[in-house]
């Protein structure tokens, strides 16, 4: 068994071609099945960290403030996400509240953590330890993570009490409005590209000492 | 060598020539891309330790166990009360449909539309869609390869949209629980809904979309699988504005 650079295969339809070679922001795509091949990243990679940092910091917020309130005749209520998920366990629906809880909670820290971890300029260098697992845990974990369906399901929550109770909206649902934003940023790189990051830096590094 | 192949595969379909990994005894890893010729059935990739294999392994029986299971709990996940809303005189029990027509009588015609799509259609589109490809994949069909594979990327993209209806019942249920006036609780048919969603999910990860393309008799391998590559097995090469995608 040896490695063959110089092909590629097509993830969908497994047809084979020839590693072809990407100027700046090309895509190749396969012509039969016009899935995406190959992508050369630019600088689309550079920019990934900080929109991670960016995103996990608006996951707490978004995690430590209430989402909504609600008053009705002077009585009031609030939930934090975490809250609605504890109120789905003591209805009685546990399998409900782990599902609320992974697709909304773990998935997406796993995926920001991982990918923050992955991204430190020193995985540019060397393979940090750890690599191989965490990027197979995050392209494991990348089609469950749910934060943007959850935030249209807060929206519709939101429309259907208005009309019976005055909704004030918590500083959390703010937060959940600009971590959709940054996350879809995030989870639309294929984490596939990452695999090959520290190859290109081991190859560019070789070269640079032979040189 | 390569001209026989290449009249044989033109009159098989009338597409471009196009040769399959398995043909060319080389396998693309399905982690992180990587290609290796001459991998034994049971070898790791040495790139990601991802175990690499032709196709996913044992991919229509376990999409069709799953699609099975899925299809079922879609019965009760329609008729049973999603939501149990009691205020100090009565007790309304929701279903997935009575939430829409809710909205629909009470004028948001559009919040009505979401969540019927959402709820409803995508759901059952997916069921339809899975099923579609499953009994086509194994007929070893060419009839709209391109589509079909086209149809699986839009089944992979939606999946995760209708777990909306989950999303709307735990944060009303985590919000309204006030003591005596006012309680939302989950009701049974929401957990229906979200196996619903979590099975087909599962079906559709399952499905190895490279089985669209597969032909009944496999071809026979040609020696050195670059040579056997003709010039025209380029791919095609667009310049993407270097932006959100």
């Amino acid at each position: 068994m040896h490695q063959r650079p110089d092909l590629i295969v097509c993830e969908e339809c497994d047809a084979v071609y020839q590693r072809p070679l990407l100027g700046h922001c090309e895509v190749a795509r396969c012509p039969r099945c016009q899935a995406e091949l190959d992508r050369h990243t630019g600088g689309r990679l550079d920019r990934l960290l900080p929109l991670t940092v960016g995103a996990m910091i608006l996951f707490v917020i978004a995690n430590c403030f209430p989402i909504v309130s609600i008053e009705l005749q002077g009585l009031s209520a609030d939930t934090t996400l975490l809250g609605a998920v504890v109120a789905l366990a003591g209805d009685g629906m546990s399998e409900v509240s782990l599902l609320v809880f992974a697709t909304t909670l773990l998935f997406p820290a796993i995926q920001m953590l991982a990918l923050f971890y992955l991204l430190l300029p020193t995985s540019r260098v060397t393979r940090p330890p750890g690599f191989v697992p965490l990027l197979r845990l995050m392209q494991a974990a990348r089609p469950w993570g749910m934060i943007e369906v959850f935030m249209l399901g807060v929206l519709v929550a939101l429309i259907k009490l208005s009309n019976m109770a005055e909704v004030i909206p918590g500083p959390a649902l703010w937060s959940f409005g600009g971590l959709t934003v940054l996350l879809t940023v995030v989870v639309s790189f294929n984490p596939r590209y990452i695999w090959h990051l520290c190859d290109a830096a081991t190859v560019a590094g070789h070269e640079e000492r032979t040189s | 060598m390569s001209g026989i192949r290449d009249d044989a595969s033109g009159a098989q379909a009338g597409e471009a020539q196009v040769h399959d990994a398995a043909s060319l005894r080389v396998t693309g890893c399905h982690h992180c891309g990587t290609v290796w010729e001459d991998a034994p059935p049971d070898a790791r990739c040495g790139v990601c330790h991802a175990p690499l294999h032709r196709r996913k392994t044992d991919s229509l029986n376990r999409t069709w166990a799953l699609l099975i299971a899925a299809c079922i709990m879609y019965i009760p996940a329609n008729l049973m009360p999603v939501m149990i809303t009691r205020t100090l005189f009565d007790e309304q029990r929701d279903t997935i449909m009575s939430g829409v027509v809710y909205f629909w009588t009470s004028g948001e015609w559009g919040l009505a539309l979401v969540v019927f799509v959402a709820s409803f259609l995508v759901p059952l589109f997916k069921l339809a869609a899975l099923l579609i490809l499953v009994v086509s994949a194994r007929r070893h069909s060419r009839w709209q390869r391109l589509q079909r594979a086209k149809l699986y990327r839009v089944v992979e993209f939606i999946g995760r949209w209708s777990m909306l209806d989950v999303f709307v019942v735990s944060v009303l249920s985590g919000l309204v629980k006030i003591h005596g006036l006012a309680d939302v609780q989950a009701g049974i048919g929401i957990a229906a809904f979200g196996s619903v969603v979590v099975l087909t999910m599962l079906a559709s990860l399952s499905f190895d979309p490279r089985l669209i393309w597969d032909e009944a008799a496999p071809a026979p391998a040609p020696a050195d699988p670059a040579a056997a590559l003709p010039p025209s097995a380029m791919a095609q090469l667009s310049k993407k504005n270097e932006g959100m995608q």
